[in-house]
């Protein structure tokens, strides 16, 4: 459909039917008009997100396959500005009348009018389609994913060894999922992208239970690029981990509650920067006035022991993107350097409010989410120290070998949970311990990390905030912190 | 025709197609509309219209398979019929999932509203004049950094191939305010509130800005406190979320999965104080939107729960009633393997406590006004809770902001140890509940 002039009077009649199955330059025409549409309409800036999804979960319990899940799911959505406001409308509709009823309803909402008879409507001309699905061969992907009947044998493959290597089982689960999406941006700056996603997780969860004993451990691994993902997965080697915390866990004493110094461990031990200092440092923040980084860039705000780095890229790693969802490529982010804040990690219309540069971070759950500021892989740099200097530097001390989930709050409190902890006495590990959560000020924490050791590990989150619930991934090496409020019994 | 309708005649003709016999569908339609303000002007407008169906396909060795999709045209409700037809070969061959007994049976009359939507301009007008008055209301007040005011449509479905078909349909509005403070010298601090209704015109906005106002004026002083145990009261919307984390108690689907802290024969037995009474009831008056049915078709219903302590029944799909030789009871949600949860918690007193307790004259309790982090600091299969709180160490009424603290204990102890449930409930978004006194906690300040 090429059409070199388009006068509002042809609009009501103009259809687009796409017969691709994938999106592709065919989307070219219909976006640029409908773009230009909200252009001469008044807008100032117009962007439309279209999705599909193709996900499937499955649940293995015991020795049963008890749930396969598929999902599929199709829509998209339009984000209109005038100024510094917004609007965004979500619709299951992705054809050409859809988006177009969907960018009419967004207008209307500005306090937009339509163009009037006879107006001149100019089309946005967009750039070539980059497309990261097709140049870095991800067109293949879905089809060589894990069939059905495979998914169900190494998940019960898996529950199997469970049950071999755990003591005192109440329960036992393996589950897994695929989510393998495909996204195209279309913005009125000339923004035409397209990428596919895949990402997968597996992983356990055992429940053992002794008496008034009760442990339950979770564990899982997580891929965005590896069809065969699922097939590579180490289940017994993620048995015995998971086997041995919680046998370690099921006759743990609570922990006493109390200031200490702790010792946290790599891998998954990074949510505590996650929470404590990486959503701090997203341009959503600084917009709400949540953050009290927002007016530190180039000063010290961290122990100079500590660098940390945002990427976008990261070889297999669960928050890995070739292209945010603004369609902006993935920009490696130093956050801190030796306790210097370096940068803010940006999406569009936070560079645009707070005037710090896009860093290809502009992330969403989905089509019914306009993107925001969000984390990607997020790690602490790895240090000078071996991991024993660390344990040397701690007479009475908790080390928290692997953490639970966490949370920060408007006023730059955070918290997260311990799901395995030991205590430390003298420079050893003496008993398990359960049921801590660790609580602190971001500002004052961050001086506290003062050690980092060399053994730096990457591990996948999800990570759920304005824009939903996305991908991403933590990590660090082992860290010591001087000082932290441990809640317990 | 309705929509309803047309999915309906569309899964009947697919299915013929696609050689099915058995099938049911549940599917939602929401449209809604949103607004967050900042600093006088609106900051986001969210608007949605979506759709979206789970299907259930039972093949000729009686095995089910599932799919969601949001295409619900023809062709994309055909693709769903087919995916889970194909799913259906690798479904469980025991305790297979089956139609409700109670599909069809008769659903009782609620009283929900159904209000128009306001124009988007004067819901903006109504959030930027609530941001404005919570500015006014303490010089401390800097920001409302975390606002929402929201008007939605839903309607509801579920049908199947033996001939049930029920709809429903009802509006919501909801608002929430959270502000943050800033003072010299001090540490920021915040506190927010919650209302819904049917409609924005019936939405108690004014109550909001008045409770969320109030309570950040309440944390301006605050202070640590002495780690220790102490008598805690748990605010309506504190012991629910409690109550919600700890749900598997109540869940039959959970107990039969050796994921809860109950068993099938628990039934009986005291586990709380005989002061405690707890039931599941969708059809409160007080449950704004309340569900006639659940996702299976069946309808909602009062479930009792703890009656004086005693645990006295669960919630049940119709798989697990089946399995468990009870009656469904309208909490179950379609699915592969059918889930189950509550749908409105009423929680009042039972038998007479001693004596009547009152933040006038009591010393050195902790309220807990809101429970943060719920999602890590609660391990719900070890009944144990570590959590921190927004909150108030009250002395014979006069209340001082808890500075950063955290309250931890194992819940089946917390039941036990309730010492005094308030006679005066309130609403909040997941149920009507009281203030509830526990003794003995372990609260860590400093």
């Amino acid at each position: 459909m090429l059409i070199d002039t388009l006068i509002s009077n042809q609009l009501p009649n103009l259809e687009y039917t796409s017969t691709s199955e994938r999106f592709d330059e065919s989307w070219e025409a219909p976006l640029s008009i409908l773009l230009g549409l909200g252009r001469a309409a008044g807008a100032d800036f117009l962007e439309f997100f279209l999705e599909r999804v193709n996900y499937i979960s499955c649940l293995a319990e015991e020795d049963t396959i008890t749930s396969i899940t598929p999902r599929l799911s199709t829509g998209a959505g339009v984000r209109v500005f005038v100024g510094k406001a917004d609007c965004y409308v979500s619709t299951n509709d992705v054809t050409f009348v859809g988006l177009k009823a969907a960018l009419e309803k967004a207008l209307s909402i500005m306090g937009l009018q339509l163009p009037a008879p006879n107006a001149f409507i100019p089309e946005i001309n967009l750039e070539l389609l980059r497309d990261y699905g097709t140049k870095r061969g991800k067109d293949s992907w879905l089809p060589l994913c894990t069939s059905i009947r495979e998914m169900g044998e190494i998940l019960l493959d898996g529950t199997g060894k469970l049950q071999k290597t755990a003591t005192h089982v109440q329960s036992r689960r393996a589950s897994y999922f695929r989510d393998w999406q495909e996204v195209l941006v279309a913005a009125s700056d000339g923004t035409f992208a397209r990428d596919i996603r895949l990402t997968q997780s597996v992983g356990f969860n055992l429940l053992c239970a002794d008496g008034s004993h009760r442990a339950s451990i979770g564990e899982r691994a997580g891929n965005t690029s590896d069809p065969n993902f699922l097939k590579t997965w180490d289940y017994t080697e993620a048995a015995e981990h998971i086997s041995d915390s919680a046998g370690k866990m099921l006759y743990a004493d609570y922990v006493e509650s109390g200031t200490y110094p702790i010792i946290m461990a790599n891998h998954f031990g990074g949510v505590i920067f996650h929470e404590a200092c990486g959503h701090l440092l997203e341009t959503t923040q600084i917009e709400r006035k949540t953050t009290p980084f927002a007016d530190k860039k180039g000063e010290k705000i961290a122990h100079e022991s500590l660098t940390a780095w945002d990427e976008g890229r990261t070889e297999n790693a669960f928050g890995t993107i070739d292209m945010d969802d603004e369609g902006m490529p993935a920009q490696r982010t130093l956050l801190i350097e030796k306790g210097i804040l370096k940068n803010f990690l940006a999406d569009r219309t936070g560079s645009w409010r707070t005037g710090h540069p896009r860093t290809g971070s502009g992330r969403r759950q989905g089509f019914t989410f306009a993107a925001a500021s969000r984390m990607r892989n997020t790690y602490i740099a790895p240090g000078e120290h071996s991991v024993d200097d660390l344990f040397a530097s701690v007479d009475k001390g908790i080390y928290c070998k692997k953490m639970g989930g966490g949370s920060v709050g408007a006023t730059g409190q955070f918290n997260f949970g311990v799901d395995e902890a030991y205590l430390i006495e003298n420079g050893k590990i003496t008993k398990p311990l359960k049921g801590a959560i660790l609580i602190g000020e971001a500002k004052e924490i961050m001086n506290k990390i003062s050690m980092c050791s060399q053994d730096l590990s990457l591990a996948p989150g999800f990570c759920g905030s304005v824009s939903g619930s996305i991908y991403t991934t933590v990590g660090q090496p082992h860290i010591k912190v001087d000082s932290i409020t441990v809640g317990g019994r | 025709m309705s929509k309803i309708q047309a999915i309906a005649n569309n899964a009947k003709s697919s299915a013929e197609k696609l050689g099915i016999k058995k099938y049911d569908i549940y599917g939602s339609t929401v449209d809604q509309t949103s607004v967050q303000v900042d600093e006088g002007e609106p900051k986001q407008v969210k608007a949605s219209n979506l759709s979206g169906v789970t299907v259930r396909v039972w093949n000729e060795h009686h095995t089910v398979g599932v799919t969601s999709t949001t295409d619900v045209d023809p062709k994309g409700l055909e693709l769903a019929l087919k995916t889970a037809q194909e799913a259906s070969f690798f479904g469980v061959k025991e305790n297979i999932p089956d139609f409700s007994p109670e599909a069809t049976a008769a659903l009782a009359s609620t009283s929900s509203e159904k209000l128009p939507p306001l124009p988007v301009s004067e819901i903006i007008d109504k959030l930027i004049g609530a941001e404005k008055e919570l500015l006014a209301a303490h010089p401390a007040i800097a920001g409302v950094p975390y606002n929402n005011l929201a008007q939605r449509d839903i309607e509801r479905f579920y049908l199947n191939s033996d001939g049930a078909l029920r709809t429903e349909s009802h509006s919501l509005a909801s608002i929430y305010l959270y502000t943050k403070t800033e003072e010299a010298e001090k540490k920021p601090r915040s506190a927010g509130a919650y209302r819904v209704s049917y409609g924005v015109n019936t939405l108690d906005i004014s109550g909001c800005i008045t409770e969320t106002a109030q309570k950040t004026i309440s944390h301006l002083n605050y202070e640590k406190i002495p780690s220790g145990k102490y008598t805690v009261v748990f605010s309506p919307e504190a012991f629910l979320s409690l109550l919600g984390a700890f749900s598997n108690l109540f869940n039959a689907q959970n107990i039969l999965d050796h994921q809860s802290l109950s068993q099938a024969e628990d039934i009986g037995k005291q586990i709380a104080s005989p002061l405690l009474c707890v039931c599941d009831d969708a059809l409160h008056p007080a449950n704004i939107g309340a569900e006639t049915f659940d996702g299976e078709g069946t309808p909602t219903r009062k479930v009792s729960l703890i009656e004086n302590g005693v645990l006295v029944g669960f919630l049940h799909s119709a798989g697990t009633a089946k399995r468990m030789n009870a009656q469904p009871t309208g909490n179950a949600s379609i699915g592969a393997k059918v889930s189950v949860g509550a749908n409105f918690y009423h929680v009042y007193g039972g038998a007479a406590a001693e004596q009547e307790l009152n933040l006038q004259t009591a010393e050195n309790v902790i309220l807990i006004d809101d429970l943060q982090a719920l999602h890590a600091g609660v391990k719900s299969l070890q009944g144990s809770f570590s959590l921190p709180f927004d909150g108030w160490i009250v002395n014979k009424g006069e209340k001082v902001s808890v500075e950063s603290a955290t309250v931890a204990g194992d819940f089946l102890e917390v039941l036990k140890s309730i010492i005094y449930v308030e006679k005066e409930a309130e609403l909040t978004p997941g149920g009507v509940c009281p203030r509830i006194w526990i003794e003995g906690l372990s609260i860590t300040g400093e």
